[in-house]
């Protein structure tokens, strides 16, 4: 864990913190690099990303597309093909490591101790096998029972997710099923072995307003009920501010800004944060003339902007003295306690901007 | 609300006109009477008619010039379907749609193409809707080929003004679509869409498909070109909030029906279907001040009923609380509730009950869950709401207080206010 | 279910009924609308230089004067109840099944047919297996180690297959196998019912023959759409649930790659049964496909008719087939 320290970029929380610290926590990821070869050059979909999470507690993870969030969760449950990703830096899931760990034990602790739910239920559902079937299939790799007992149980995970008759609908096809009742499947699927850790990548991006509503509801429910401790992966800040303890800000690969969702939410201190809330239309606020857009487009992964990645697009890069936003990274570092930042900007001229010309506009 | 009072007078003369729409104010742009359209069902070899899908199921409603309408509702509510139809990309199976006074429900391909120069439709898939073959100044320049119009200063010069004029740079015009990020091309369909300077201009989902950040851009876009052209937009979404930021007015959709039509502020601040009640505070907000149990969010239970088979009486009577029998029965018209508020329901929230008769029935009562309470407390809440309309003869304050117990996004405004004139 | 199965036989029936139909126009009206006359037509029974009696004969038997429903009646008649033909010295019976009398040879058609389906069968299922199990292997293979030397040269093979002629291929391995190396010296077929290991050891060249060029097509295809399988969402849930690599790509990617497959394969199965005329020429095996050649090249037009009809009849069997194992399957096709 020494090279962590040493590195200049995204230490995280556990800055110098050994590797028995990131191992005390229940998920702990390490400058967590996932590099893909691909004809164009290398695409560096996650480039040094550090976070925990507690039993019991929500992760948001926010970001647009291609900043890498998707890529992170699929790192963690060890999905990435091992031919096609160069994979480097530690997750630590209660006490274990994965990266280092074979991908046959990663294969035991998927679907058993961490599992995940994707954004699309239709295509994440086999169409040929019946949604009974495929929670059967799950809940039989990992506990050594016959088919009525996990029929049994999948019926009784069908039952819990809020699916009318589950014993009829156990032997259903997901085309069978409608979105909202799709996803719920899903989720039963994930959770039949009880997972500690559940990654859920954009599960209501796919569904209607009234249907998600019902879906972050039961995905709430479900994490009391079992103490899981979950990561939720969405574009969405609406969505995070329903259900995540602390979110991550991620931007071109890495995170940009670390924290608890009402320090994020309230206090933001990366302008892409910024960015982002004054991006959205907000239902809860009286309405606003005009929206406050980030200009530009989100950079290319394989030739990220020198210095700062947000740098072309920000409307504060000069604030910085001697160029430093196009010239040096800035590290993630802590502004208040558990409040993480990666920005050039001195403390004070980011209270400065936020309270002056960010705040009342939202 | 200082819009919403604002607007009160200029609306009061077209109270109570049969489609509630602006009787003295400017002829409507365009006109929808009763719009149906069916999508049929055939089985078996023979191809024979087993049924419909009933995607929209008579729909009325103006677009005035100038104004932005909004039509929300979540899939399979025919918001799409309708957008097809006004443009006459689809024939309508029945109804009227008239642009200008004039009925172009049942126009032929040839007669609509002079038309489709005022008529111009954005898509929701910026990927899907440019073809990848052709530069980006054949694709703007396509409108001019099809309608042989040549511009004044000829095709190229003028496509690079519009591209200038959506924010892209005139030397993209040799430029292939696959160059351009999903916010760009989303620039460059409007460009198309503008080209003939179209007076009504259709967009469905616009900027469903972008990122936070580029959303933005484009409906601030489409907001300026508007003030600039004098465009009149219908715009169609999901999202409620970009909705709102869009809009003047809004019509909310639920299974091929119109279930509310009201100006942006009225709807939001006092929604009277409960639908539009369910819809709204539904929507996540990012403020984790307000989450978990802390916010009285109304869960609909279940799904939306199949358009092939639609429930009887009031669409929304399977999964509303409040419905009584006679919603089983009876659809409740389009009626003006407000000045410039139209619902159709019996029982609507912030606003005389309209069948103050019927109770609630049980069934009704479980067909939502409050949000963080427990089951026998939302009974409890129901019943209180329930007695409060049957036991009032409600004054339309009142009506709209009863509620606050259920109610978050209504009760944080006072609708009493704007609402108390509007008793007639 | 049951009324998709129903369904299927139903329009299954009803097509045969429109291939009959299109046969009996292809050989009976177009040359009418070609402008051929009766006589010209009949002519083509009995050969060149047929004396008019010989021509009126046929007419009569064929009821070539009268309307074409009528004509078409007869035709179907035939197939169901046979038919009988007085032409010659002696009176001649077609038994049903009718496919034809060769009134050149005073033979039927269907027991000359039916007395040659066993070879073709025999080549026809054999080859089927082979090609199947090699190419789906080799397919699924290449997929899931794409890129690999394995797969470079798997799909360069396979290329070439797909590429060479089947006459070619054939002769290649008939004068290296047979004339060279003289393995199979006298390559007869031999009955199934009498013999099976023979049948077996004589059948091997032409089935590997056979199975050369579609085990490449169908090593490429499955290559396909293993890829494209591998890439879909639900084999990525499949993994995340924890199964064994092994069993994801069997259980959850192979069935749907696959699946495509089979209405190719019913195709070329189906094709095949019709007679794999170039395989039995190069192998000199009197299947039908042989004896539609010798129909064609003796303008027998009742034996060419016959082997025609059949073969279509093997095709509409086939695609029924296909689509009750489609049902099967895929829940969505059997429960839409």
């Amino acid at each position: 864990m020494s090279d962590v320290s040493k590195t200049d970029t995204d230490a995280g929380p556990a800055g110098g913190e050994s590797s028995e610290g990131a191992a005390r926590k229940f998920l702990s990821v390490r400058d967590l690099r996932i590099h893909f070869d691909t004809d164009d050059g290398l695409v560096k979909s996650v480039d040094g990303v550090s976070f925990d999470l507690e039993a019991g507690k929500t992760l948001g993870i926010v970001g647009e597309s291609g900043s890498g969030k998707s890529v992170t969760s699929l790192g963690i449950m060890g999905l990435h093909s091992s031919e096609r990703a160069r994979i480097s830096g530690e997750i630590w899931l209660d006490g274990e490591e994965l990266i280092g760990a074979g991908p046959e034990r990663v294969r035991q602790l998927r679907g058993q101790k961490m599992s995940m739910i994707f954004q699309d239920p239709l295509s994440a559902l086999h169409p040929y096998y019946s949604i009974g079937a495929q929670i059967v299939e799950a809940y039989r790799v990992h506990n050594k029972v016959d088919k009525k007992t996990a029929k049994t149980r999948a019926v009784e995970m069908l039952d819990r997710v809020g699916i009318p008759e589950p014993a009829r609908r156990y032997n259903d096809y997901p085309h069978q099923f409608s979105g909202g009742m799709r996803q719920r499947a899903m989720i039963a699927m994930s959770l039949v072995n009880n997972p500690e850790l559940l990654i859920a990548d954009e599960p209501t991006t796919a569904l209607d307003v009234t249907v998600q509503a019902q879906i972050l509801d039961l995905i709430r429910d479900l994490q009391k009920e079992f103490r899981s401790a979950v990561v939720i992966i969405t574009h969405d800040l609406g969505v995070v501010a329903e259900i995540a303890d602390d979110l991550l800000v991620m931007y071109a690969g890495r995170c940009i800004e670390r924290g608890s969702s009402e320090k994020v939410f309230y206090q933001p201190q990366h302008p892409y944060t910024w960015g982002l809330l004054g991006s959205m239309p907000r239902i809860d606020r009286e309405q606003t003339d005009r929206l406050v857009p980030v200009k530009g487009t989100p950079p290319s992964l394989i030739n990220v902007p020198s210095g700062c990645a947000f740098h072309p697009r920000c409307p504060y890069a000069d604030v910085p003295k001697d160029n430093l936003t196009r010239t040096e990274r800035p590290d993630l570092r802590e502004i208040t306690d558990g409040h993480f930042s990666a920005c050039h900007m001195s403390r004070a001229e980011r209270e400065k901007i936020w309270t002056e010309e960010i705040a009342p506009k939202l | 609300m200082t819009e919403l009072t604002k607007k009160i007078p200029e609306q009061e003369s077209g109270a109570g006109s049969a489609s509630g729409s602006d009787s003295s104010g400017p002829e409507p742009i365009l006109k929808v009477t009763g719009l149906v359209k069916h999508f049929p069902i055939t089985k078996g070899v023979l191809k024979r008619k087993v049924g419909a899908v009933q995607a929209v199921d008579g729909l009325s409603f103006d677009v005035r010039p100038g104004e932005t309408l909004g039509v929300v509702g979540e899939s399979g509510c025919g918001k799409s379907t309708m957008g097809r139809l006004i443009t006459r990309l689809l024939e309508p199976t029945g109804g009227k749609v008239e642009f200008e006074g004039r009925d172009i429900t049942h126009l032929s391909a040839g007669a609509l193409r002079p038309m489709r120069r005022d008529i111009q439709m954005i898509f929701q898939d910026p990927y899907g809707s440019l073809n990848p073959r052709h530069t980006i100044g054949g694709i703007v320049s396509t409108p001019f080929k099809l309608q042989g119009i040549e511009p004044e200063g000829g095709v190229k010069k003028e496509v690079q003004r519009l591209l200038e004029l959506v924010g892209l740079s005139p030397e993209h015009y040799n430029r292939y679509p696959h160059e351009f990020s999903g916010g760009q091309r989303q620039r460059i369909g409007i460009a198309r869409a503008l080209a003939l300077n179209p007076k009504l201009v259709v967009a469905d989902e616009p900027v469903s498909a972008l990122d936070v950040s580029i959303q933005a851009q484009v409906v601030n876009l489409l907001d300026d070109l508007q003030d600039e052209l004098g465009l009149t937009y219908v715009i169609i979404a999901h999202d409620l909030s970009v909705i709102r930021h869009v809009s003047d007015r809004i019509a909310v959709m639920y299974l091929g029906k119109i279930v509310e039509l009201a100006d942006r502020a009225s709807l939001y601040t006092s929604p009277k279907h409960p639908y539009t009640k369910a819809l709204l505070s539904a929507v996540p907000v990012p403020d984790p001040s307000r989450r978990g149990g802390k916010s009285d969010r109304i869960l609909l239970k279940g799904d939306v009923p199949s358009p092939i088979s639609p429930p009887g009486g009031c669409r929304f009577h399977t999964r509303c609380w409040k419905a009584t029998e006679i919603c089983g029965t009876t659809e409740p018209p389009l009626i003006q509730l407000a000045p410039g508020h139209q619902a159709a329901c019996h029982h609507p929230e912030n606003a005389p009950d309209q069948r103050p008769q019927d109770t609630v029935s049980v069934a009704a009562r479980e067909t939502v869950e409050l949000a963080g309470e427990t089951p026998a407390e939302s009974t409890e809440k129901a019943e209180s709401t329930e007695e409060a309309e049957s036991t009032e003869k409600p004054a339309p304050g009142d009506a709209a207080s009863s509620d606050t117990a259920s109610d978050d996004v209504a009760s944080d405004a006072p609708s009493q206010d704007a609402e108390g004139p509007a008793k007639e | 279910m049951a009324a998709y199965i129903i369904r299927r036989v139903f329009a299954a029936v009803l097509l045969l009924l429109v291939v009959s139909a299109v046969t009996f126009a292809i050989f009976f009206l177009v040359p009418r609308l070609g402008g051929q006359t009766t006589d010209s037509l009949a002519a083509q029974y009995v050969g060149k230089g047929a004396d008019p009696a010989a021509i009126a004969a046929i007419k009569a038997n064929l009821g070539l004067e009268d309307p074409l429903y009528l004509q078409y009646w007869h035709f179907i008649k035939a197939i169901v109840v046979g038919a009988e033909y007085n032409f010659g010295p002696n009176p001649s019976v077609c038994n049903a099944p009718c496919f034809g009398y060769s009134f050149k040879t005073h033979v039927e058609v269907w027991p000359e047919i039916v007395q040659r389906i066993p070879v073709t069968f025999s080549l026809a299922i054999g080859a089927a297996v082979i090609w199947v199990i090699s190419g789906v292997a080799i397919g699924v293979l290449s997929a899931l180690k794409r890129g690999s030397i394995f797969d470079r040269l798997t799909m360069g093979v396979a290329l070439a297959g797909v590429s060479l002629p089947m006459f070619f291929t054939g002769l290649v391995s008939l004068a290296l196998f047979s004339f060279h190396w003289t393995i199979w010296e006298n390559l007869e077929f031999v009955p199934f019912s009498e013999n099976p290991g023979q049948w077996a050891w004589n059948l091997i060249l032409p089935w590997c023959t056979l199975a050369f060029l579609y085990s490449a097509l169908y090593a490429r295809l499955t290559r396909a759409g293993m890829l494209e399988t591998m890439g879909e969402d639900y084999i990525r849930t499949a993994r995340a649930k924890g199964l064994k690599e092994r069993k994801v790509v069997v259980k959850h990617g192979l069935r749907a790659a696959l699946t495509p497959l089979v209405t190719i394969f019913g195709m070329d199965f189906a094709l095949l049964l019709g007679g794999a005329v170039i395989t039995e020429r190069v192998f000199s095996f009197q299947g039908m496909g042989a004896y539609a050649i010798q129909g064609v090249t003796k303008s027998d037009l009742p034996i060419v008719m016959g082997v025609t009809l059949v073969a279509a009849f093997f095709i509409v069997f086939c695609n029924l087939l296909v689509d009750l194992v489609y049902a099967a399957i895929d829940p969505r096709v059997r429960l839409s």
